[in-house]
């Protein structure tokens, strides 16, 4: 049976903690805001002889994720972090990672991205990986970045496809909270032992010669593509799988949305990350005032939980998304299309409106959140009317 | 070159390549737009050329340099350059074709 301890850890300390007992084969990092921190915990217990983790100092985020690449294809367990610009200057890669089907842990401290320069969170950062093929989990908390971290380790090499975990920079990187955390054997045993033969062509394996990164003439490109759309849709049912494996060891049952209040609201707000909690809080404020509100929170990003998501917003009457991010495209914020696409395969498409919050690391408050309900009923009901999705919540006239 | 097709669902994970010498079967000479010539009576058979081959495509004995293996060489270029004799010209590979033509035709 699982032993665990509650202890009052950082964001940052947790994801090293959960890195530190699952002993990656290779971390490859370069430092960035406000992912620095964890890589220095982690090099505390890689300069300790507590892993057995070799960390590859590189020098810069295109070839932390080349190396990763490499030392997964060659079959070892591989993690790398980063942060706002860090993750685009990775982009690139993300794309050779996942094609080549390569598991691979990636920690993406929420972070905004310039100019103006801002260290802060916000989720433009992730929102670059949308498309990349990565599967994405968000994490609210500190506890859910700990658990999310040996979730993904899983998740991923079941799938054969990288995963990326976010969460948010400042807020819950450096923000100190009581985390349960498991035994070491327990999670060792969760996420197994590392093996090259738990993928099936490791370079490592010289008895069995392979290419990796050949060419694919227009002959034969849309077949490799199509054969990785098959498979990333195969994703939700090894994410569900990993989740009920993982209820048994830390008795939290997770799903890819997390419903508050939902079964009789005729208002749904929906947002990810560390805002979760200020959702709920002011869904209790608008529930003691009567008004029949609920909040959606989205942990599984990627792929989108379209057909969960869609039977959640059946029969509320309006949805504000609150995105931590801009797409700047005339439409919305990132998640905001996502739910739109939700809301069009749900039985009562419920109106939908979309905010913009936090962006650069700006403090949410309740006020901020009562107003997006306040608003989106309003426009709902006719009261007001609107000439865009999209509105920005903060913003000082 | 004419080889199978095979359906999405064949092709292997991530899309690698499951067996070894891939590079012998893609005939990548068809690339070259310049070939290079070798005058013999030049040559030394130094066998820098063979060193500094990126495509491997200059077979050579401990003493011998032979003929180019136009299947592979791409026309580079670097065994001209770094000839110490000066015994390779790069020749436009249309040329060449327009003249084994015109023989051809006689």
């Amino acid at each position: 049976m699982a032993q665990k301890k509650v202890i009052a850890l950082t964001g940052n300390q947790a994801a090293a903690e959960a890195m530190r007992q699952i002993n990656f084969d290779i971390a490859a990092v370069y430092p960035i805001s406000p992912q620095t921190e964890l890589m220095g915990f982690f090099a505390e217990y890689v300069a300790n002889g507590e892993v057995d983790t070799e960390m590859i100092a590189v020098d810069g985020e295109h070839s932390a994720m080349a190396a990763c690449i490499g030392a997964a294809a060659a079959g070892a367990r591989v993690i790398t972090a980063s942060a706002g610009p860090g993750i685009a200057y990775m982009v690139e890669n993300l794309y050779v990672a996942s094609g080549m089907r390569l598991p691979i842990v990636l920690l993406d401290v929420n972070r905004a991205l310039s100019a103006p320069l801002s260290i802060h969170c916000d989720h433009a950062d992730s929102m670059l990986t949308r498309d990349t093929s990565w599967i994405s989990l968000f994490s609210e908390n500190a506890q859910e970045a700990y658990h999310n971290i040996i979730m993904a380790t899983k998740i991923s090499e079941k799938a054969l496809f990288p995963i990326i975990v976010n969460y948010d920079g400042y807020i819950v990187s450096h923000s100190i909270e009581d985390v349960e955390i498991l035994d070491d054997e327990t999670v060792r045993n969760f996420v197994g032992p590392s093996d090259i033969h738990r993928i099936p062509y490791p370079l490592l394996d010289v008895k069995k010669p392979v290419t990796y990164g050949a060419t694919a003439q227009p002959d034969y490109y849309t077949e490799c593509k199509y054969q990785q759309h098959v498979d990333f849709l195969k994703v939700y049912d090894i994410v569900r799988e990993v989740f009920n494996e993982f209820a048994e060891i830390a008795d939290v049952k997770y799903d890819f949305i997390e419903e508050y209040k939902t079964e009789d609201a005729e208002y749904i707000g929906i947002s990810m990350g560390s805002s979760f909690g200020t959702l709920k809080d002011v869904v209790d404020i608008l529930r003691n005032q009567g008004k029949k509100v609920g909040a959606i929170k989205i942990r599984l990003f990627r792929p989108f939980p379209v057909k969960e998501l869609a039977e959640a917003l059946s029969n509320a009457k309006g949805v504000a998304v609150l995105d931590r991010a801009d797409s700047f495209d005339g439409i919305g914020g990132p998640l905001f299309k996502d739910v739109s696409t939700a809301v069009m395969m749900s039985q009562n498409r419920p109106f939908i409106h979309n905010f913009i919050y936090g962006l650069g690391g700006r403090e949410v408050k309740e006020e901020d959140f009562l107003k997006a309900f306040d608003r989106l009923e309003r426009l709902e009901k006719g009261i007001e009317t609107r000439d865009r999705f999209v509105e920005y919540l903060q913003v000082r006239e | 070159m004419s080889y199978e097709l095979k359906p999405w669902h064949e092709i292997p994970v991530g899309s690698i390549v499951p067996e070894a010498g891939s590079s012998k079967v893609n005939k990548t000479g068809s690339w070259r737009m310049l070939r290079p010539v070798l005058n013999y009576d030049k040559c030394t058979h130094c066998l820098i050329c063979w060193i500094f081959c990126p495509d491997d495509s200059i077979p050579v004995s401990p003493k011998e340099r032979f003929e180019t293996d136009f299947d592979y060489c791409k026309g580079c270029g670097i065994c001209a350059v770094e000839c110490p004799y000066n015994a390779l010209e790069m020749v436009p590979e249309m040329e060449i074709k327009l003249k084994e033509l015109e023989e051809q035709l006689g």
